[in-house]
Order: C-alpha cells, then sequence, then structure tokens
C-alpha cells in the first residue's frame, strides 16, 4: 500500500531505515514542549501601547474599530455603527452566554437570531475570542458558541472582542487556546477550525489592484471593551 | 497530470514577447509586488532572522520527513479525519473521485490549489460527470477561459480588465448584455454573486493547503478572498490536497513560516484569512463539514530527497523568486509550459517531470541570483539550475550546435593568452562597428539575442585590462 511506499521511499532517500528510539523520542519531545522561535519586538510593548498597537494595525489593514468602557455599552455601539452604515437594524448573533448577557432590549429596533449565520444574513455579530497586535489579527476558534460561517457569509461582521483578550503574537494567542480549549473529540485544545482574520476580505486578482468585499465580508468592525485597566490608553498615549 | 509544454519554451517564449496584451499585463503587475515586499520586509527587522529560522525549521522536518507524517496522519485520525497517501497523481485522482462518489457529489467548489493543478482534479472529475467550481476570482476566471495559472499566488497575471469585462459579459448571460463595469469593484462584486450559488450548493470542497502541523493534525490555508473557507466549512466533505513536504512539526514553526509567508508572496504583513482545519465538525458545532479527508500526495518528491534537489523541498510557493525573476518578468508563466512556473518552476518541473522534456528550463536563466536573495527560506535556485544544466550536458541533452560552441569556449577558457586576445580584438571591433552609438538595437549573427533586447556597446577594454590597471594604480598608493 501506498502509506509504506511512500515511507520507504523517504527512508531509502534519506539513506537510513526507520528512526531509532532514542531520536523518535527527541521528536516527540519537541513535539510536547513545542518551543517559540523568534518573536517580533514590534508587539512586545508594555499593555496600553500593545491595544494601541493592535487597533493601529486593525485599521491599517481596512478595519474599522470603536472602544467602548464595559459590555453594557455594546448594543448601543452595534445600532450606532449600522445606522452610522446605513445597514438594517438586523443581525445574527453568535450564540454565546457573555454576548446573550449585553442588554440588547435597550435598543429595540435591533432584530438579531442567535446561531449560524445563512445566506440571507447580512450583518453578524461574532465573539472574539483573542486580538494579535503583531499585525492586527483576530484568533478566531470555532466551538458551538462561535460558529465559523458568521465570519464568512455576511456582508459586514462586527467582532466584539475584550481588551485582556489583545496579546503580542500569534505564538501568545495558541497559548490562550491550549489553555482554555478543552475539544472532547480529541482530548487536546484544537477545535474543527481556528480562524486568524486581519480586515476584510480582498482580492487583487484583477491588475494585481487590491479590491475589498471579495467573498467573505466587505466591512470588518471591531468592538473592542476596556476590560482590562491595566490597557486603558495612558496621558502621554492621549 | 497536465500536459507538459516545456519543450516549446522557445516558441513560448518568442510568442509571448511579442503578445500585447501580455506584455501589458505584465507591465501592470510587475512593479506592485516588489514594492509591496521590500516595504513588507524593511517594516520587521527581524526578517533576515526569520528567514534562517524558516530554512532550519523545513531542513529539520525533511530530514525527520517519515516521522512527521505520521505523527501528522495519526492526529488526524483522532480528530475523526482520514488520511490517504498516494504515490501517484493517478492514484491521487482516483481518491479524490472515489470519495466524491461516495457523497453522490454533483458539484464540487475548489480553494485556489496548485499541487491541484498538478493533479489535474478538475479534468478527472469533470470526465466523470462531477462539475468543479474554482472559487478564487483568478481561478474562476481561468476555468471559464479554459486556462491554466500563469502564476502561483495570482493566477491571472496574465490578463488585463478588458479580458476581465469581455468574458464576463460573454459567460455571464444570466446578467444583463448592457450592464457597465465602472470599477474593478463591479467585476468581483458580480462573481462574488455568482459564486454565492455555487459555494451554498456544493457537495464537496476541496482545498489545497499551504502547511500540515503533524502536532495537531490540522491542515491550514492562506487566502484573501475568504473563497477557501466557505469551500471548506460549508460542504458536507471537507478534502485537503497536500504534498508530501507541507508538514511542519508544531503551531509554532507554522507561526515562524507565517510571518515569511503572507510578506513574501503579496507583500502583506498577514493574509486576511490563515486558516487551521483539524478533523470534522465537532458534536455541538453549528457549521462545518462533516466529513474530513487528508490527500496526502508523494507524486516524485521522495525521488529529490537525498539528491542535491533536496532543498527544493522547502519551498513554501510564495511566488516571491518568480515575481523577481527578470526572465519570468519577460515571458509570463505559460511560456513555462507546466503547472510551476519562475525559477522555483526551472528547478522543480525537471525534478517531477523529467529533464528529458524541460532542459529548456534551467537553461532560462541569467543567473542574476535575485531569487535566491528573496526566498523566504534560502532555496540556493541558481546553483540548482546548473545542477540540471550539468546533468543535461551529461546525458547529451543538449542541442549538437550548442555543445560545439561549448567546446569551442572551452578551447579559449583553457588558453587564458588566448581567450584575452580574442577578447579584446572582439571588443574593439564591436566598438567599431558601433560608431559612437550606445547600444545595438541589431547585430549581425546575433539576430535572435537583438530581437528582444538591445546589446550594449562595450567600452573600450576587457574587465582584465581594467582590473589590472586598477591593480597597478593601487599599488602605487
Amino acid at each position: 500500500m501506498s502509506k509504506e511506499a511512500i515511507l520507504n521511499g523517504i527512508r531509502r532517500g534519506l539513506k537510513r531505515g526507520p528512526l531509532p528510539a532514542d531520536q523518535q523520542a527527541m521528536l516527540a519531545g519537541r513535539l510536547a514542549s513545542h518551543p517559540r522561535h523568534l518573536q517580533p519586538a514590534r508587539a512586545q510593548l508594555p499593555r496600553p501601547q500593545q491595544v494601541a498597537l493592535f487597533l493601529r494595525n486593525v485599521e491599517k489593514e481596512f478595519g474599522t474599530v470603536e472602544r467602548v468602557p464595559h459590555a453594557g455599552a455594546v448594543p448601543g455601539a452595534v445600532a450606532d455603527y449600522l445606522a452610522a452604515q446605513n445597514l438594517a437594524p438586523k443581525f445574527v448573533l453568535a450564540p454565546n452566554p457573555e454576548l446573550w448577557a449585553m442588554p440588547w432590549s435597550e435598543r429595540p429596533m435591533l432584530e438579531f437570531h442567535s446561531g449560524r449565520a445563512e445566506a440571507t444574513d447580512l450583518v453578524s455579530v461574532q465573539h472574539g475570542f483573542v486580538g494579535v497586535a503583531e499585525t492586527g489579527t483576530l484568533m478566531l476558534p470555532a466551538a458551538p458558541t462561535r460558529p465559523t460561517t458568521l465570519n464568512l457569509l455576511p456582508d459586514t461582521e462586527i467582532v466584539v472582542l475584550k481588551a485582556s483578550g489583545i496579546v503580542a503574537g500569534y505564538e501568545d494567542a495558541f497559548d490562550r487556546l491550549r489553555a482554555e480549549n478543552q475539544d472532547a473529540l480529541t482530548g487536546g485544545f484544537m477545535p474543527r477550525n481556528v480562524m486568524f482574520v486581519t480586515g476584510p476580505s480582498r482580492s487583487a486578482d484583477i491588475e494585481q489592484t487590491l479590491e475589498l468585499g471579495a467573498h467573505g465580508p466587505r466591512r470588518l468592525h471591531i468592538i473592542l471593551i476596556d476590560d482590562d485597566p491595566a490597557a486603558l490608553p495612558t496621558d502621554d498615549q492621549a | 497530470m497536465q500536459t507538459v509544454h516545456s519543450p516549446d519554451f522557445k516558441r513560448n517564449a518568442a510568442r509571448a514577447l511579442a503578445d500585447t496584451g501580455l506584455q501589458k499585463a505584465l507591465g501592470t503587475a510587475k512593479g506592485a509586488f516588489l514594492m509591496r515586499r521590500a516595504s513588507a520586509v524593511a517594516a520587521l527587522p527581524e526578517f533576515e532572522q526569520l528567514r534562517d529560522i524558516g530554512r532550519d525549521i523545513k531542513n529539520h522536518t525533511l530530514a525527520n520527513l517519515d516521522f512527521y507524517l505520521e505523527t501528522f496522519a495519526a492526529n488526524v485520525e483522532k480528530a475523526g479525519g482520514k488520511v490517504h497517501w498516494c504515490s501517484t497523481a493517478e492514484e491521487a485522482r482516483e481518491t479524490v473521485l472515489a470519495i466524491c462518489r461516495s457523497v453522490g457529489a454533483k458539484t464540487v467548489t475548489k480553494g485556489k490549489s496548485m499541487i491541484s493543478e498538478e493533479l489535474g482534479i478538475n479534468d478527472h472529475l469533470e470526465h466523470h460527470g462531477i462539475t468543479p467550481v474554482e472559487t478564487d476570482l483568478g481561478e474562476y476566471i481561468l476555468q471559464l477561459r479554459q486556462e491554466t495559472p500563469s502564476h502561483i499566488i495570482a493566477p491571472a497575471f496574465h490578463l488585463n480588465r478588458e479580458d476581465w469585462e469581455a468574458d464576463f459579459r460573454r459567460l455571464h448571460t444570466h446578467l444583463p448584455k448592457d450592464r457597465v463595469f465602472h470599477e474593478r469593484a463591479d467585476i468581483v462584486a458580480e462573481a462574488r454573486s455568482t459564486l454565492r450559488d455555487k459555494f451554498l450548493a456544493a457537495d464537496v470542497g476541496i482545498t489545497g493547503a499551504n502547511f500540515l502541523i503533524a502536532e495537531t493534525g490540522s491542515s491550514v490555508i492562506v487566502t484573501n478572498e475568504g473563497n477557501g473557507d466557505l469551500t471548506q466549512t460549508l460542504p458536507k466533505v471537507h478534502i485537503a490536497l497536500a504534498s508530501i513536504e507541507k508538514v511542519v512539526p508544531t503551531l509554532e514553526d507554522a507561526c515562524n513560516m507565517l510571518r515569511l509567508l503572507a510578506r513574501s508572496a503579496t507583500g502583506q504583513d498577514f493574509s486576511v484569512y490563515t486558516t487551521f482545519s483539524t478533523g470534522v465538525r465537532r458534536q455541538e458545532d453549528l457549521d462545518g463539514p462533516e466529513q474530513y479527508h487528508v490527500v496526502l500526495v508523494d507524486n516524485g518528491r521522495t525521488n529529490m530527497l537525498g539528491t542535491e534537489f533536496q532543498e527544493m523541498l522547502r519551498c513554501i510557493r510564495c511566488a516571491a523568486c518568480m515575481n523577481h525573476c527578470p526572465v519570468y518578468g519577460a515571458v509570463g508563466g505559460h511560456a513555462y509550459g507546466w503547472v510551476y512556473p519562475g525559477p522555483m518552476g526551472s528547478v522543480l518541473t525537471p525534478s517531477l517531470v523529467g529533464i528529458d522534456k524541460t532542459g529548456l528550463l534551467p537553461n532560462a536563466s541569467t543567473f542574476c541570483g535575485k531569487c535566491e536573495s528573496v526566498c523566504p527560506v534560502k532555496i540556493p535556485l541558481p546553483k540548482m539550475m546548473r545542477h540540471w544544466r550539468e546533468r543535461e550536458f551529461e546525458r547529451h541533452l543538449t542541442p549538437a550546435t550548442q555543445r560545439s560552441n561549448l567546446a569551442l569556449w572551452a578551447y579559449f577558457a583553457k588558453r587564458p593568452g588566448l581567450y584575452r586576445l580574442a577578447t579584446r580584438l572582439g571588443i574593439g571591433a564591436l566598438h567599431l562597428l558601433a560608431r559612437g552609438k550606445g547600444a545595438f538595437a541589431s547585430l549581425p549573427l546575433a539576430g535572435g539575442w537583438t530581437a528582444g533586447r538591445d546589446l550594449p556597446v562595450p567600452q573600450g577594454e576587457t574587465f582584465m585590462t581594467a582590473y589590472a590597471k586598477s591593480q597597478r594604480a593601487k599599488g602605487k598608493r
């Protein structure tokens, strides 16, 4: 069978037999400790500057951002953003307890259903897991409370992210996932899907010229909840 | 597999140079990639170190490839997926077809994948009554035009906006004939709305993989459009096609490679969507595929291990080498005559389909060395092209006139005094012939050379004379 053929082909090419047990143990050790490589200095910053870098990078990649002081302000921010974009106040909401707990009834104009996105949904409100400051990238691991279709089908995606969720690099994001996610199927931490999202969908396939809004959302808006006192802007930043 | 047209390279290249549409497209596109890469690299001071680390990660993986592939496969299966080991293109095609048939698939959406081009998946599915739909914007128009990609990350590199408009008008017959495309955005919007229904109707989604992660059994795709993600999320079956050298050990290793990939490719700091797929949708999940298959393809790679071409297996398909290549920039990708164009293709294609058909490719190089200098994993591409030239020469595949010319050159090269005399005479003659002009637009006996470019007139003395003069000047100081 081809598995054996390929493995034997590899060993023949490398001029050796199967790896000896000690070498295998060494490699298994490397997998278990999964050492980090060089971390770019640009994101190794005090918390307030790290959050500022994240937001700056989101905007550099054509996303938009708004900071709100607490979770209670999110429904208002969603309603105002949709109104400002001249969009209907209708959306699909990630079935997430933190999002559910927000005072949506204070904005009775807002109309939403909670679940996965369907082709008819034009706006989604997604639950952000982690934000990576290095490049303004969101990490959105799939979960029953965070369906992947919310990141893909609607024209506009609004992501609600906590400032305490902002980290320096992608490795820090994976560390959070390693620590916080338990996957029942594998016993590991990876869900079916982990999406890193940096700005709205785009294509440069026509004459290498950038156009926003290819197959994914045309707009990506991040509402950042300032839940981390240590990450608030300092006076010298303002 | 795709038919190999590489023996026609010279004819293809001549035709490409005379193709005004292609030359316009190449002219428009060329500068953009170089500028964007340069500024992305300049903004990350650690980039050079990351390249060394990237090279070392890939070397480590290749040295232990059997171990990491077996670990990868075990972890895919733990997550409810299935790995299909395929030695040949034919085996991979049959495997994909069998999976599609097992779910009664009628249409299959596809993310952009070069290995799919290499294997010839589309033709095979179509031949058996299953409709493949390319969803990457560039691949989509090529499918409409029945063409192959001319670039590994920007498949429609050879087309101009007028081509897009004309083809969409001709082939999207469901839309009004007299509609106006004011901007490029209108073309993108039309593709988006046309493809949306295909995404929703597809039974199977086929993607490639930029990386495979041994530690977690994940396949990784990197896109800007979101089409790859729709492809691997909406249908009930996700098939990831990947060649064996795509594996890296851990997520941390992948993070390092990802810092290199987008910057080298499009000059972005990070692509819009970088997605890790691990197994099937979980029990409580509201979306995602019910089946996850990884078709793991050799198709000639194991034969490269242990040879002078092993380092080519480090390639992460960023296209920086072709973006910076003067030959690619002049003739475009189709001239190379197979799936992979540019410098990486000139090394990889002979390895995968044989030097007998592809000997012209490693010769289509000025050896300027730019490709190696921008390669994110430092593959010595010029050196490898030289290895191929040697092999070609050894096997007497080089044409007779070229061999006799080389023999003539060797006669002089082995006799330095004679060589210097001959070059001095040649240079003097050219100088006289030029009569004060800076360059020759045409030249007797060298019409083939001057047809595509001007020959600068030698400035009076040979290199050796100039060198000796400067050494003497230094001695005096």
